[in-house]
């Protein structure tokens, strides 16, 4: 990490002392196997989260673009597959941007779907500034709120055992907020071209491209 | 209703039938009048899924997760809705993502509210900005040649098209 990434990390991590997990060691943690889920992650930390989790693997879609539309696209693809689980890895950056998905998804409830916020209180990818949930907006309320029944936050290890239950099973679709330190994900190069990860995604899961 | 609404149903409910028998099975929608009946259809089709969403942008990002997933899906939307929509289309222009929109035209023909103006006439140029194809109907012999034309164009050659059904079509909302 550079010397000006790190002075970032640390005046982050000294205006949010309640966040303590690493995402490095807390989003393995939850996620647990993987391979088990179909997985849709947001931008920045998230898709880096999980291209290192997975090796940039086939049943991932990672974005790096079009803020806002993670957990829909979640949502679409687990319309479609009602056979699979699919998960959406996001951040609360990109939540926030469109956080009325929560209330289409609560009333389409597809219990196959889950929904992880890896919550840093911050947007790490343009310089570690406050988000909302840093200023007093809890996600997991407004995920509540929207009618989402199964909700949890994870803000230390102990609780990480019951969200990874939350996501592999539940009556209707799932929420947990992740709280994590204000910290720079795993650096990982994947790939960023769109449309070759569509490609990629659908021919491993439907022997299409 | 007076007489003059009946005309619409009959090209609605072919239009729904005619998009059922090319697979499409998700409705995304924020409720709209001029899209009545083919909401209404899809809220009763048990081998659908119906999606009202709280901004159309959310329906763009479900089109291309049901893609992703091997599904087909369209987005009902009025004309203000498009302007909603254009950052997420980045998606759909970017992943190379089949997309079908139909939006019902405001802000055009006959249009007497003047807030519609600006994004109604904006429709066009804004979609074909972000590689959206554009075809117009004007009238209801149109509808299931033109929408069929665009269900190749899209499910078949993996392009993003907007039929955009207008006030010629649909008649102007009266004030």
């Amino acid at each position: 990490m550079s010397m000006d990434g790190d002075r970032r990390e640390k005046m982050a991590t000294a205006v949010a002392p309640d966040f303590i997990l690493d995402r490095r060691d807390a989003v393995p943690a939850l996620v647990g196997r993987h391979d088990d889920f179909l997985i849709v992650s947001g931008l920045a930390g998230t898709s880096r989260d999980v291209a290192a989790l997975t090796e940039d693997g086939a049943h991932t879609y990672t974005m790096a673009g079009a803020m806002g539309g993670a957990c829909m696209i979640g949502l679409g693809l687990a319309l479609a597959r009602p056979d699979k689980r699919v998960l959406v890895v996001t951040g609360d950056g990109e939540l926030l941007m469109n956080v009325g998905a929560l209330a289409t998804i609560a009333v389409v409830n597809p219990p196959n779907l889950a929904i992880v916020c890896v919550d840093n209180g911050h947007y790490g990818e343009t310089g570690y500034q406050k988000s909302h949930t840093s200023l007093g907006v809890d996600l997991e309320r407004i995920a509540a709120g929207s009618g989402i029944k199964a909700t949890r936050t994870v803000a230390t290890e102990g609780e990480l055992a019951d969200g990874t239950r939350m996501l592999r099973g539940s009556n209707g679709t799932a929420f947990v907020v992740l709280r994590v330190k204000p910290t720079d994900p795993p650096a990982f190069k994947r790939n960023m071209d769109p449309s070759a990860c569509r490609h990629r995604f659908r021919t491993a899961l439907l022997g299409q491209g | 209703m007076d007489e003059h609404d009946d005309a619409p149903a009959k090209w609605q409910d072919e239009l729904y039938d005619l998009l059922r028998r090319n697979n499409v099975t998700q409705f995304a929608y924020v409720p709209d009048a001029g899209h009545r009946i083919l909401i209404d259809r899809s809220l009763a089709d048990l081998q659908a899924h119906s999606v009202a969403l709280t901004t159309e942008e959310e329906g763009v990002a479900l089109l291309a997760g049901a893609d992703l997933g091997g599904a087909r899906g369209v987005l009902l939307m009025q004309s203000s809705g498009t302007g909603n929509c254009i950052n997420m289309l980045s998606l759909i222009k970017g992943g190379r993502f089949p997309f079908l929109t139909l939006v019902s035209m405001r802000g055009d023909f006959g249009e007497g509210n003047p807030w519609q103006f600006p994004m109604g006439q904006a429709v066009e140029p804004v979609l074909a900005a972000m590689g959206v194809i554009c075809l117009r109907i004007e009238r209801p012999e149109e509808v299931v040649p033109t929408v069929s034309a665009a269900l190749t164009m899209v499910f078949q050659s993996g392009n993003a098209v907007a039929v955009l059904l207008t006030q010629n079509l649909l008649g102007a909302k009266q004030f």
